[in-house]
């Protein structure tokens, strides 16, 4: 691995009444698509603004490049951002707003014009230059805003949110264009998020954080197979969350037991002992539905239930099933074939699933969360 | 049903007649009733008592005589001057009150620069004259500090006169300017400093385009305020201070030449109307835009 484009040293943040960044430490590689996802009000735009350098650290450092950034000016620093609402300048043209950083750095009029003209045709906004900012579409601006970023070639481009004032079409475009330019430009980009479908469509890497502190850190496969703690199996992905109290430990199950006093059992994650509290997380798409409990496949959990509503999202659809005995919620996706798309509320069905696929962790304190 | 939509359409044209009728009305009686008759007055001349005669010698005397143009000119770049400078003093404060304070600082801040203004003109004027006259409490205090051996008149100067203009005027500078920075998004200025800009590239690339149509509208007020202003040059530039309505209200109350002093007052209102004019198109401003944003 060569030097990391960014690393970032027991970095700390308080406010008067909370701690945004706790004792922060992590790399991100030359080149590579960095995630951090969180929850609103979990630090990340925080760190993001000590990163870009509008907020001081209390204390820890960040490099960049490997230079220390801690005497260095916003204004100063191989760092480059794009705004959340992307803060592109009314009262110049957009072939001036990429020339902006240009002109700062003293580059001549005719050569800033030629370069913002070559990396507008880059980003598919070939001609524009002349254009008032406010004739362009949502995503016309968002290529802007990441052109006059990319134009002055920094080290790092922070991203915070720029998706988020998009419609739902705009943004599942954007994803791919984002994705797309950064493989071309191969600049280093740390994206922020609260939108975990954006974070694993995008990234190498992505860090999940939550109460200034990374939960975890790793590929999307990662954190959406192999979840490190019981916060991110509940916000990365849709999960069932059965809280309870462990019955029994083996060597890789765990039984529990819901207040309710419904049993199920997955593997177990991290040291468990008998009778603690823990919380378990069985993904909907790693339960079954079937009318009969036979149909069910030999190496799952059996449970009856009811149906209770129909979630139908397209490929998303998903069933949302009371157990019998103690009315837990539990909800399990519709398969693709279309088979079981007749069910009704109400309708008797069996559900079930593999606890191997299931997981389970200690949560002393009801920790995790609820579904995501 | 057309009926029912003329009916409707009617009516709410009635509607709209009867809410402008007194702006309309205060219009025409305050405004244009009493310029058609000055413009007559000042278009006249008296030959023989109760004998008028259609004439320009009104205004061929304002050009014949230097006195007159020379305080014309003098007001208008007295005025000018003023209004530049409370731009220069209103700006710090509307940024520090738009952008710096938070909250209650901000409302704070601002009350600070309205309570004045419950005070009458005159008593701040004479405010002024306590603090500034040869025995009053500056040039007093100049003596003690030993900075002068005699204590120096500070009034009747056109630097005193400035002093009191800038303070009469600065709450009509600084409501224009701190609405148009507050419409300033935080993040643009950030996004400036991002891309490497420097706090004097970010005032005049960003701030500045932004808050143009705040400054012109201040500027419009403030320098139309000071060039109407009587009592201020009046009592702070004593007997010489030359300020043009001074001139006016010569012509109408101490010689009773009411054709003379008509034709000053449409002066003063060209004056007034073509730096105005000229002002928009220095700044590239439209008087609309400017008015909506004031």
């Amino acid at each position: 691995m060569s030097t990391p484009d960014l690393s970032v040293e027991q970095l700390d943040k308080r406010f008067a009444d909370h701690v945004a960044v706790d004792r922060l430490s992590f790399a991100v590689e030359r080149g590579s698509f960095f995630s951090i996802l969180g929850p609103s009000g979990c630090g990340k735009t925080t760190l993001l603004r000590m990163i870009a350098g509008f907020t001081v650290p209390d204390s820890g450092d960040i490099r960049i490049g490997d230079r220390s950034m801690r005497a260095v000016a916003p204004n100063r620093r191989p760092v480059n951002m794009v705004f959340q609402h992307l803060a592109l300048f009314p009262m110049m043209s957009v072939g001036e707003n990429v020339g902006f950083g240009l002109a700062r750095r003293g580059v001549a009029k005719a050569e800033r014009a030629r370069r913002a003209a070559a990396m507008l045709e880059r980003v598919g906004l070939g001609g524009a230059a002349h254009k008032r900012v406010d004739e362009l579409s949502g995503g016309q601006r968002q290529r802007v805003a990441i052109a006059r970023s990319l134009v002055l070639e920094p080290t790092l481009l922070l991203l915070d949110e720029p998706l988020g004032a998009l419609d739902l079409k705009l943004r599942e475009h954007m994803k791919i264009e984002l994705k797309q330019l950064q493989a071309a430009f191969g600049t280093t980009f740390v994206y922020i998020t609260h939108d975990q479908s954006e974070a694993l469509v995008l990234s190498d890497h992505v860090a999940v954080m939550n109460h200034g502190r990374f939960e975890q850190i790793g590929t999307p496969q990662q954190l959406y197979y192999e979840p490190a703690t019981p916060f991110v199996a509940g916000f990365v992905g849709a999960n069932n969350r059965i809280a309870g109290r462990a019955l029994g430990v083996d060597a890789e199950l765990v039984e529990l037991v819901t207040p309710q006093g419904w049993k199920v059992r997955a593997r177990r994650s991290g040291s468990i002992a008998a009778g603690e509290q823990v919380a378990a997380f069985v993904r909907p798409e790693v339960a079954s539905i079937e009318r009969e409990a036979g149909q069910l496949p030999p190496h799952m959990t059996r449970h009856a239930g009811e149906v209770q509503s129909l979630l139908f999202d397209g490929a998303n659809s998903a069933v949302l099933i009371v157990e019998q005995q103690t009315r837990f919620e539990f909800r399990v996706a519709l398969p693709q074939t279309g088979r079981l798309a007749d069910l009704t509320p109400g309708a008797a069905v069996f559900f079930g699933f593999d606890p191997q696929r299931a997981i389970c962790f200690s949560a002393p304190d009801g920790a995790g969360g609820g579904h995501a | 049903m057309p009926e029912t939509v003329a009916a409707a359409s009617w009516q709410r044209r009635m509607m709209l007649a009867v809410l402008l009728t007194p702006a309309l009305l205060w219009l025409f009686a305050l405004i244009i009733l009493p310029h058609i008759d000055l413009a007559l007055l000042s278009l006249r001349e008296r030959i023989a008592p109760r004998t008028y005669v259609a004439s320009l010698t009104q205004y061929r005397t304002f050009f014949a005589e230097p006195l007159y143009w020379g305080v014309f000119v003098r007001t208008a770049i007295l005025s000018a001057l003023a209004t530049a400078l409370t731009l220069l003093v209103a700006f710090p404060v509307a940024w520090i009150i738009a952008k710096v304070a938070r909250g209650r600082a901000s409302s704070l801040l601002f009350v600070l620069c309205l309570i004045p203004f419950w005070v009458s003109e005159t008593v701040r004027a004479l405010g002024w004259l306590i603090l500034l006259r040869e025995s009053g409490v500056l040039p007093t205090l100049l003596v003690r500090l030993g900075i002068t051996a005699v204590p120096v008149e500070l009034l009747y100067h056109n630097a005193t006169i400035l002093v009191g203009l800038i303070y009469t005027s600065l709450l009509f500078m600084v409501v224009p300017l701190v609405s148009s920075l507050e419409s300033l998004d935080n993040s643009l200025i950030e996004a400036a400093y991002n891309l490497g800009g420097s706090g004097p590239s970010i005032l005049r690339q960003i701030v500045i385009p932004h808050a143009a149509p705040g400054i012109t509208s201040g500027c419009i007020v403030v320098f139309m305020l000071t060039l109407g202003n009587y009592l201020t040059p009046n009592l702070l530039g004593g007997k010489n201070s030359q300020w043009f309505t001074e001139l006016i209200y010569t012509q109408f109350i101490v010689r009773f030449n009411w054709e003379q002093g008509a034709a000053f007052g449409f002066l003063l209102l060209a004056l007034s109307t073509g730096m105005v004019a000229l002002g928009l198109r220095i700044s590239g401003q439209r008087f609309v835009d400017v008015m909506r944003r004031a």
